[in-house]
C-alpha cells in the first residue's frame, strides 16, 4: 500500500513535469555526412546540399536552414531549383524525381516533400531508356527535361509531374538533321547536358556524351543548329549573351562554339587543353563568366595532367594572367559560381565560388586579390581532424567570450573579409538566451572552441596543444606556398585533415574554468596540460612534471606507446590559451578522468592506473594514488586497444571488408570497379556470415568481482568543499571512483591566499567506499543541506546568490553505471538508492547536473540528474530524492559512438553526433530551445519574365512590401494560404545513422542481427516528438 | 579445552546469553559471556561436556534470527551464531553418521515442521534416501527454489546466493525463440535461454538449472522485450543475489504442489498465464530487496566496515519488510546487515560508526599529514 502510495501520481508534480521537461532533437550542426548532391539558387540566394542517405539540407543566411528526408533513403543524385520559385526538383540514384517546397506556416518557412515520379518507358523497353542523366527546370517553371542514357529527352509538366509524350526529343529526330557520316558512327549517346538559351526561352542546347551538340528549337520541334565535337562531352556552358558556348571534354580540353543564325556547320573558336599537352583527366564542369573589364573568368573542375596529378581534387580558375588551381582535400562533389543573377545584366560579374567537397565546404572570394578563401557561418567540418571528445560549457561571461574570440580572429586572419555571399531567407529565431561554448579535442592534438549559442555552430578559435611535444612532423608543413614557376599552379584549399601526425596528441578530456579562464586538457599519452588565456604572444618554456602512478608496483611492464617528448627550449605560443605545465603520467595510459578547480589551483587526473593530484601554483605534485589491482595484468600492460577478444577483431576485420564494400559501391556509380573484386567480396561476406552463425551468441553470468580487468581504471574525479571527516568543519576535498566501484575521498589542505606560494598542499586519504555490486563508478555528487549540488569553483565568488548551504548536513551522491546511491557525510550512512540495472537492464553512460527552469513561471527551476543509458534513452531524476522523472528515446542503442559522444549542456540540453562530422541538438527543457526559425520568400515576377533578386538589403524592407503585394499576385496569395496546412518537417538523418552504425557497431552486437536489420523511417518522422 | 562458560546460576547480565542445546530428546540449559565466546573446538567440547557424550561425532547446528537452521562448525559461524543469537541461541545436535545435511539452510522458516522433526526424530525420516548436494561448510545456502505456491508448475523460481562462496555463478545465456499460447493462437516469440552451465559453478552444482531451460524473470522483472544484452546486465546487476524464474526444458522434475487450489490445477505446458505475472510481479521489490547492501567504507585507513542504514525518513523507508528487519536487530542492540558483517570485530556490540585512534583524533584537530 505504502509502494502504491509512493508511485501514485501527484497531479501537481506531474503538471509541473510538463512545464519544466520536453524533449525535441533541434538542429543538426556541422557538415553533412557523404554530400552527394549541390543545388543553388541564384534567385532565393539558397544552396542546398544533398546526402548518400536521402537527405537534403538548405542553407542560406546564417540561421536559415531546412531540412528534409527522403523515404527511400537513396543518394540524391542532383538538385535542381526551379526558376524563381520556392521549389526544388531532386534526382535519386532508383531515378526517381521529387519535388520539394518551401511553404510558409505561421510565419516561418517549412520544407515539405510535393510529388514524386519515376519516369517509365513503354513495356518492354529497357530501363537504360528512361534512365534519367540530366535535368532541366525550364525558367517558364512549368516543364523540366529530363535527359536520358538512350538519347532521348523527355519532357514533364511540373508541377504535376505528367509527362508530356508529345514534346518529347528522341535521338532520331536529332540525328535526321546531322551528316551521313557523323551518324553512322555514333548509334547509341546518352544525353550528357542539357542547357537553356540565356535570353530565348524558346532553345535549348543538348549535349550528347560522344560529342554531338545541337541546339533545338522548342517551337519548331526542330534542330536549329547542330556542333560536332570530335571528343566525349563531359558539360556545357552557356554564355551570358547567348553567342558562345563552352563545351569542356573527357580528354581535359575545353572548346568555344559560336551560335550564329547562318546555316553553315560551325567550327571551334578555339580548343584548348589547360594542362597539355600530355594526357590529362577529363573537365567535368566549365563555367565562362564575363566581367566588366572583358577578361572572362575561366572555372573549371579538373583537367588536370593525368599521370603527375591525376590524384587531385582541382578547379581552375583563369583570369587573364592569373591562374591558380585549386586543391581540396576530398573529391569534388559539384560546385557553382555566384554571379549577377540578373538576366538582364549586362556581365556576370562573378563574385564567389561554392565547392562542395566530399567532407568540407569550400567558398573562394573571387573579388578580393589572391582569391582568399570564406570563413563559412555553418557547415563547419567538425571531423577536419576526428572528435576524440566534447566539453560543453554554459552561460560564459562576456569577458571571456571576447577574449577568445580576439584569440580566434587573429588565427583567421587569412579568410577574405567578404560578407557570407550565401544570404538567401531571414532568420526569425530570437538571439541566443546566453553565450554557450563547445569545446571538441581531436586526435591531432587540437581543441576547437565553438560558438554554440545558436542554429550555426561556427568556429572561435582552434588551440593546438602539438608545439609542447618534439614530433617528428613539421608544423609548417602544409602551409609551404607553392613557388612561382609550378606548374600546374595548385593551392591547398581547406582545412580537412584526418591524418593525424602521432596518434598520442589526441585529446581525452578537457575542462575549462569560465571564470578564470584556467583550461586543462588531457591526452592519450598521459600527458596532462593546464593552460591559461594570454592575449599577447609569449615565448616561454613548458615545465613539466611527472607523476608516476604505479609506485610500489614492480616487476610490470608498459607495453603500450611512450610518453611524449616535450619540449626543453622556450616554445612561442600565439595569444589565446597558452600552457605553462605540463604532468605527464607514468605509465603513459589515456588519461580517463580529469577536474580542475580554478580556486584551490588544483587539478587531479587518473589513467587505468590510478590518479594524481597536482598544484599548478606552486608546480608541485600533492600525490598520486595507485587504485590498480596487483594481478590486472592488462591494465598494466598497455593501452586499451590490447583487450580487444579475438572475437572482436574478427569482428572488425569483417567491418572492413563491408565498408570496402560499401565504398566500392560508391566508387561505382562515379567511374566503376571491376565485377570480380565484388563478387569475392560478397562471397567472403558470405562465407563470414555462415561462420558467425555457427557459434549462436551467448552471455556470460558472472558477478564482478575485484580481481577484474581494469577495475583501477579511474571514471570520475570531483572536488568538493565538503563535511568529509567531522560535521563541524568542511575542508576542500578530492573524490575519485574508479571502475571496480570504490570511491576514494582525500581530505585537503589548501594554505590560505596570502601563503599559498609558501606551505605546500596537503592531502590524506579519508575515506574509502566499496560499492559491492563493483560496477564502475561514473559520477560523484556532494550535495549541500538543502539537497543542491555544490556549485562550481570560483561560482560563487562571481554569483553570491548560489551560495551553497554549508549549515545542513550534506550528502554524497554516487552513481555508477547501475545504480544511484546517497550517503550522509561525514558518517557514511546510505540513505537512497535508485537501481537501474537490476530493474531496467540498462546502464548509465553519461550523467550530468541540469537546471530545468519552468515555462510557464520564471522565478522556477530545479536540478535534476539527466543521464544517457547505454540503450540510448534519456532518463531525468530528480534531486535529492531520486525519482524518476521522464524517460524518452533519444539515440539508436546500436549508435555506440553515437552514444559515446553525447555531451549534455547544464541548461537541460545536449549534442550527440550522428556521423564523424555531424552534431545532433537536443533539448530536454520546455524553456532552453535552440532551434532554427526561418523564413524564405518567392521571388518578384517581373513583367518581362525575367528574375530579380529580393534578397539582401530588399529583407528588411520585406514586412511592409508584403501587405501591399497581396492584390497584385493572387497565385502567390493561393500558395501561402495552401502553405498553412503544412507540416515542419525536421528530420532525422536515419540512414546516416544505420551507416554509421554498421561500421561502428557495437562489440556486443551480433553480426547476424546487424545484417537482418531494417529501419522503417517515414519522410514525416519530425522534431522527435515527447511521449 | 574443559573451561567452564557456565556462569552463575540464573544470573541474566548484559553480558550473558542463553544456550539452549537439544540432542535427541535431551535438553540442555547453559549461558555464554557473549563478549568471549571462546573458539569453536572449546564450545564443541562443551556440549559434549553437557550432553555427556565425549566421544560421539556430532554435527551442531543453530536457528538463526530467520529461523533457519544452520551449521556452526568453525570459529567464524559459531561467532556468528552467539551474535546473533536473540535471546537465546537454541542449538541442534545430531549424530554425524545419521546427521541429515539437507536440514540445513534457507527457508527452512517455511518448512520448519518438517526440518524440526527431521532433526528432532532423525530415525523415523528414513523413507527417501536425499541427495547430498553438497556439504553445509558454507555459512550461507547456496540456493533455492521459492515460491512454489504461487507459480504455475511448469515453472520454477531458482534463488542463487552469490556471496558467501566463492563459486562463479558459471551460466551462460542465448537468444532463442520459445512458442506461447496468445488469445490469436500458438506464437513464436523470442525469448532468453541458459545456453551452458560452467562445470563447478553455483548453477550447475545446485541442480535447479540446465541447459536450454527458458529465463522468464529476473528478480522479479520479465525478461520478455528486452534484449540479451539487457539480460545479462539485470542479472550481473542481480548476481548477489539472483532470482531467476525459468521454464525448465525438462519438464518432469517439476515440484508437485500439496495442496493445489482449484484455480491452477488442469494446466498446460504453455508459459504465458496473463493471471500470474502481476501476482508474481508483487512478491518481488528487487528494489527493496536489501541484501545485497552491504557497501563497505574504510575510514582514516581503519578496518573496512560495512555502510551502516542512514536513520530513515519518510523519504528512505523503503517497505514495512525493511522496517521490520530494523525493528528486530535494534531490539537486540545491532546494526541492521549484521548478518553478513565481514568484519572480525563484529564482536564489539556498541559499536560506532566511526573508530578513531586518539592520534587520529588529533589529526582532525589540525595537524594533518601529508600521506
Amino acid at each position: 500500500m505504502r509502494r502504491f502510495l509512493r508511485h501514485g501520481h501527484d497531479p501537481v508534480r506531474e503538471r509541473l513535469k510538463r512545464d519544466l521537461f520536453q524533449f525535441n532533437k533541434t538542429v543538426e550542426h556541422g557538415f553533412p555526412h557523404q554530400p552527394s548532391a549541390l543545388g543553388y539558387s541564384p534567385s532565393l540566394h539558397l544552396m542546398a546540399i544533398g546526402t548518400r542517405s536521402g537527405a537534403i539540407k538548405l542553407y542560406g543566411a546564417p540561421g536559415v536552414e531546412f531540412m528534409g528526408l527522403h523515404e527511400e533513403n537513396n543518394t540524391v543524385m542532383q538538385i535542381h531549383f526551379i526558376p524563381g520559385q520556392c521549389q526544388l526538383v531532386t534526382l535519386l540514384d532508383d531515378n526517381s524525381l521529387h519535388l520539394w517546397s518551401l511553404k510558409q506556416r505561421s510565419g516561418a518557412s517549412e520544407l515539405q516533400e510535393e510529388q514524386r515520379f519515376t519516369l517509365r518507358g513503354p513495356p518492354g523497353s529497357p530501363p537504360s531508356a528512361t534512365q534519367i542523366t540530366v535535368v532541366l527546370p525550364h525558367s517558364s517553371r512549368e516543364v523540366l527535361y529530363l535527359g536520358t542514357e538512350s538519347g532521348n529527352v523527355f519532357v514533364v509538366e511540373l508541377p504535376s509531374f505528367r509527362l508530356l509524350e508529345d514534346r518529347t526529343i528522341t535521338s532520331e529526330a536529332v540525328l535526321q538533321r546531322v551528316p551521313e557520316d557523323y551518324r553512322s558512327r555514333r548509334s547509341f549517346e546518352l544525353v550528357e547536358a542539357l542547357r537553356e538559351h540565356p535570353r530565348n526561352p524558346g532553345q535549348i542546347l543538348i549535349g550528347y556524351s560522344r560529342g554531338l551538340i545541337v541546339l533545338w528549337d522548342l517551337h519548331n520541334k526542330r534542330v536549329s543548329h547542330h556542333f560536332l565535337g570530335s571528343q566525349q562531352l563531359e558539360n556545357l556552358f552557356w554564355q551570358k549573351d547567348g553567342r558562345q558556348i563552352i563545351s569542356c571534354h573527357y580528354d581535359g580540353s575545353y572548346a568555344q562554339w559560336p551560335v550564329s543564325n547562318d546555316n553553315r556547320q560551325p567550327e571551334p573558336l578555339e580548343s584548348k587543353v589547360p594542362y597539355g599537352p600530355f594526357p590529362c583527366k577529363a573537365i567535368s564542369k566549365i563555367y565562362w563568366q564575363t566581367t566588366k573589364n572583358g577578361l572572362p573568368y575561366i572555372i573549371f573542375q579538373g583537367g588536370m595532367p593525368r599521370a603527375s596529378y591525376g590524384d587531385r581534387h582541382s578547379i581552375s580558375v583563369v583570369h587573364g594572367s592569373q591562374q591558380i588551381a585549386f586543391d581540396f582535400t576530398s573529391r569534388v562533389i559539384d560546385f557553382f559560381v555566384i554571379c549577377n543573377a540578373d538576366r538582364a545584366a549586362e556581365f556576370d560579374d562573378p563574385s564567389a565560388m561554392v565547392v562542395l567537397a566530399e567532407e568540407e565546404l569550400v567558398v573562394i572570394d573571387l573579388k578580393s586579390a589572391g582569391w582568399p578563401a570564406v570563413h563559412p557561418p555553418y557547415l563547419a567540418s567538425l571531423h577536419c581532424s576526428a572528435i576524440t571528445c566534447s566539453h560543453h560549457v554554459s552561460n560564459i561571461p562576456l569577458k571571456l567570450w571576447e577574449r577568445v574570440i580576439s584569440a580566434g580572429s587573429k588565427q583567421n586572419s587569412h579568410y577574405s573579409d567578404m560578407p557570407w555571399p550565401i544570404d538567401g531567407g531571414t532568420n526569425l529565431a530570437p538571439d541566443p538566451p546566453q553565450r554557450d561554448l563547445l569545446l571538441t579535442g581531436h586526435e591531432d592534438g587540437t581543441v576547437r572552441f565553438w560558438d554554440a549559442s545558436g542554429v550555426c555552430l561556427r568556429l572561435l578559435y582552434k588551440l593546438s596543444t602539438v608545439r609542447v611535444f618534439l614530433t617528428d612532423a613539421d608544423p609548417n608543413d602544409n602551409m609551404n606556398p607553392l613557388g612561382e614557376d609550378e606548374w600546374p599552379p595548385l593551392r591547398k584549399v581547406g582545412s580537412f585533415d584526418p591524418y593525424s601526425d602521432d596518434p598520442r596528441l589526441g585529446i581525452q578530456k578537457i575542462y575549462l574554468c569560465k571564470y578564470s579562464g584556467y583550461l586543462t586538457v588531457a591526452g592519450t599519452a598521459g600527458q596532462i596540460l593546464v593552460m591559461e588565456l594570454n592575449d599577447e604572444e609569449s615565448e616561454h618554456v613548458v615545465d613539466h612534471a611527472e607523476a608516476d602512478l604505479l609506485q610500489d608496483q614492480e616487476g610490470y611492464k608498459w607495453k603500450g606507446h611512450e610518453r611524449l617528448k616535450a619540449r626543453d627550449e622556450p616554445v612561442r605560443f600565439e595569444p589565446g590559451f597558452q600552457p605553462f605545465v605540463l604532468v605527464q603520467c607514468q605509465p603513459p595510459a589515456v588519461v580517463t578522468s580529469l577536474a580542475l578547480h580554478s580556486e584551490w589551483k588544483l587539478v587531479a587526473f587518473g589513467t587505468s592506473h590510478g590518479f594524481g593530484l597536482f598544484d599548478h601554483q606552486q608546480k608541485r605534485l600533492v600525490f598520486v594514488k595507485c587504485t590498480l589491482h596487483p594481478s590486472d595484468q592488462l591494465a598494466l600492460e598497455g593501452p586499451l586497444s590490447r583487450v580487444k577478444s579475438l572475437k572482436k577483431s574478427l569482428r572488425q576485420s569483417f567491418r572492413r571488408i563491408r565498408r570496402s564494400r560499401v565504398s566500392s559501391r560508391k566508387r561505382r556509380a562515379g567511374g566503376g570497379i571491376t565485377a570480380e573484386v565484388q563478387e569475392a567480396n560478397s562471397k567472403f561476406d558470405h562465407d563470414a556470415l555462415q561462420e558467425m552463425e555457427l557459434a549462436p551468441i551467448q552471455r556470460k553470468i558472472e558477478a564482478r568481482s575485484a580481481e577484474d580487468s581494469f577495475t583501477g581504471f579511474v571514471r570520475t574525479l570531483y572536488f568538493a568543499d565538503t563535511f568529509l571527516r567531522d560535521s563541524s568543519r568542511h575542508c576542500p576535498s578530492l573524490w575519485a571512483g574508479t571502475n571496480g566501484g570504490t570511491v576514494y575521498a582525500f581530505c585537503l589542505r589548501v594554505p590560505p591566499a596570502e601563503r599559498r606560494m609558501d606551505e605546500p598542499v596537503r592531502a590524506e586519504q579519508a575515506k574509502e567506499i566499496q560499492l559491492m555490486h563493483r560496477a564502475p563508478v561514473v559520477g560523484i555528487l556532494v550535495l549541500d543541506g538543502h539537497g543542491t549540488p555544490l556549485p562550481e569553483p570560483l561560482e560563487v565568488a562571481h554569483d553570491l546568490s548560489k551560495s551553497p548551504d554549508m549549515q545542513g548536513s550534506h550528502q554524497l551522491l554516487v552513481v555508477s553505471e547501475e545504480q544511484f546511491k546517497v550517503f550522509t557525510l561525514p558518517k557514511v550512512s546510505s540513505k537512497l538508492k535508485l537501481k537501474l540495472t537490476a530493474l531496467e537492464g540498462c546502464r548509465v553512460r553519461k550523467v550530468t547536473v541540469a537546471n530545468f527552469g519552468s515555462c510557464k513561471t520564471d522565478d522556477y527551476s530545479e536540478n535534476d540528474l539527466a543521464i544517457l543509458t547505454n540503450l540510448g534513452d534519456i532518463q531525468i531524476i530528480s534531486l535529492p530524492f531520486l525519482k524518476l522523472q521522464i524517460r524518452y528515446p533519444c539515440i539508436r542503442k546500436e549508435d555506440v559512438s553515437g552514444i559515446a559522444s553525447c555531451v549534455f549542456t547544464k541548461y537541460g540540453q545536449g549534442f550527440y553526433l550522428i556521423s564523424p562530422s555531424e552534431f545532433e541538438r537536443f533539448s530536454l527543457s520546455t524553456k532552453w530551445l535552440v532551434e532554427p526559425r526561418c523564413v524564405v520568400d518567392t521571388p518578384e515576377i517581373t513583367g518581362n519574365n525575367y528574375l530579380h533578386n529580393r534578397s539582401g538589403m530588399e529583407k528588411a524592407t520585406r514586412k511592409s512590401r508584403e501587405s501591399g503585394r497581396s492584390s497584385g499576385d493572387p497565385g502567390e496569395d493561393d500558395e501561402r494560404k495552401s502553405g498553412r496546412l503544412m507540416e515542419h518537417a525536421l528530420l532525422n538523418d536515419e540512414k546516416v545513422l544505420k551507416e554509421i552504425q554498421s561500421t561502428l557497431e557495437g562489440e556486443r552486437r551480433s553480426y547476424g542481427e546487424r545484417n537482418s536489420r531494417r529501419i522503417h523511417v517515414g519522410h514525416g518522422l519530425s522534431n522527435g516528438g515527447a511521449e | 579445552m574443559n573451561r567452564t562458560h557456565r556462569s552463575a546460576g540464573g544470573s541474566r547480565g548484559l553480558g550473558t546469553m542463553e544456550v539452549k542445546s537439544k540432542f535427541g530428546a535431551e535438553f540442555r540449559r547453559f549461558s555464554l559471556e557473549r563478549t568471549k565466546p571462546g573458539k569453536f573446538e572449546e564450545f564443541y567440547g562443551l556440549l559434549q561436556h553437557v550432553h555427556k557424550i565425549p566421544n560421539v561425532e556430532v554435527l551442531v547446528g543453530y536457528i538463526d534470527i530467520h529461523g533457519d537452521l544452520l551449521p556452526i562448525n568453525n570459529d567464524d559461524n559459531y561467532h556468528k551464531a552467539v551474535s546473533t543469537a536473540n535471546p537465546l541461541l537454541r542449538i541442534f545436535i545430531q549424530r554425524k553418521e545419521d546427521a541429515d545435511y539437507s536440514a540445513f539452510g534457507t527457508d527452512t522458516m517455511t518448512r520448519k515442521k518438517n526440518v524440526l522433526s527431521n532433526v528432532l526424530r532423525p530415525d523415523n525420516h528414513k523413507k527417501k534416501p536425499h541427495i547430498v548436494i553438497s556439504m553445509p561448510r558454507d555459512f550461507r545456502p547456496v540456493s533455492s527454489i521459492i515460491d512454489v505456491d504461487i507459480l504455475p508448475e511448469t515453472h520454477r523460481r531458482v534463488r542463487l546466493y552469490k556471496y558467501g562462496t566463492d563459486k562463479p555463478l558459471g551460466f551462460y545465456i542465448r537468444d532463442g525463440s520459445s512458442v506461447r499460447v496468445t488469445p490469436h493462437g500458438l506464437e513464436k516469440v523470442p525469448g532468453i535461454f541458459i545456453s551452458r552451465l560452467v562445470p563447478g559453478g553455483l548453477a550447475q552444482s545446485t541442480g535447479l538449472l540446465a541447459v536450454n531451460d527458458e529465463v522468464l524473470e529476473v528478480n522479479g522483472i520479465e525478461v520478455s522485450g528486452k534484449s540479451l544484452d539487457q539480460v545479462t546486465d539485470m542479472m550481473i546487476a542481480n548476481s548477489r543475489n539472483l532470482i531467476i524464474t525459468v521454464r525448465p526444458a525438462n519438464q518432469r522434475n517439476n515440484v508437485v504442489r500439496n495442496s493445489r487450489t482449484s484455480g491452477s490445477s488442469g494446466q498446460s505446458t504453455d508459459t504465458s498465464l496473463p493471471g500470474y505475472t502481476p501476482h508474481t510481479v508483487q512478491n518481488f521489490h528487487p528494489e527493496e530487496d536489501d541484501s545485497d547492501e552491504d557497501d563497505i567504507i574504510i575510514e582514516d585507513n581503519d578496518e573496512p566496515r560495512q555502510i551502516p542504514k542512514a536513520v530513515p525518513t519518510s523519504e528512505s523507508l523503503e517497505s514495512l519488510t525493511q522496517i521490520e528487519l530494523l525493528h528486530e536487530s535494534t531490539q537486540n542492540g545491532f546494526i541492521p546487515f549484521s548478518e553478513v558483517n565481514l568484519c572480525h570485530s563484529a564482536g564489539n556490540v556498541n559499536m560506532e560508526y566511526e573508530i578513531h585512534d586518539p592520534d587520529k583524533k588529533s589529526l582532525e584537530d589540525g595537524t594533518i599529514i601529508t600521506l
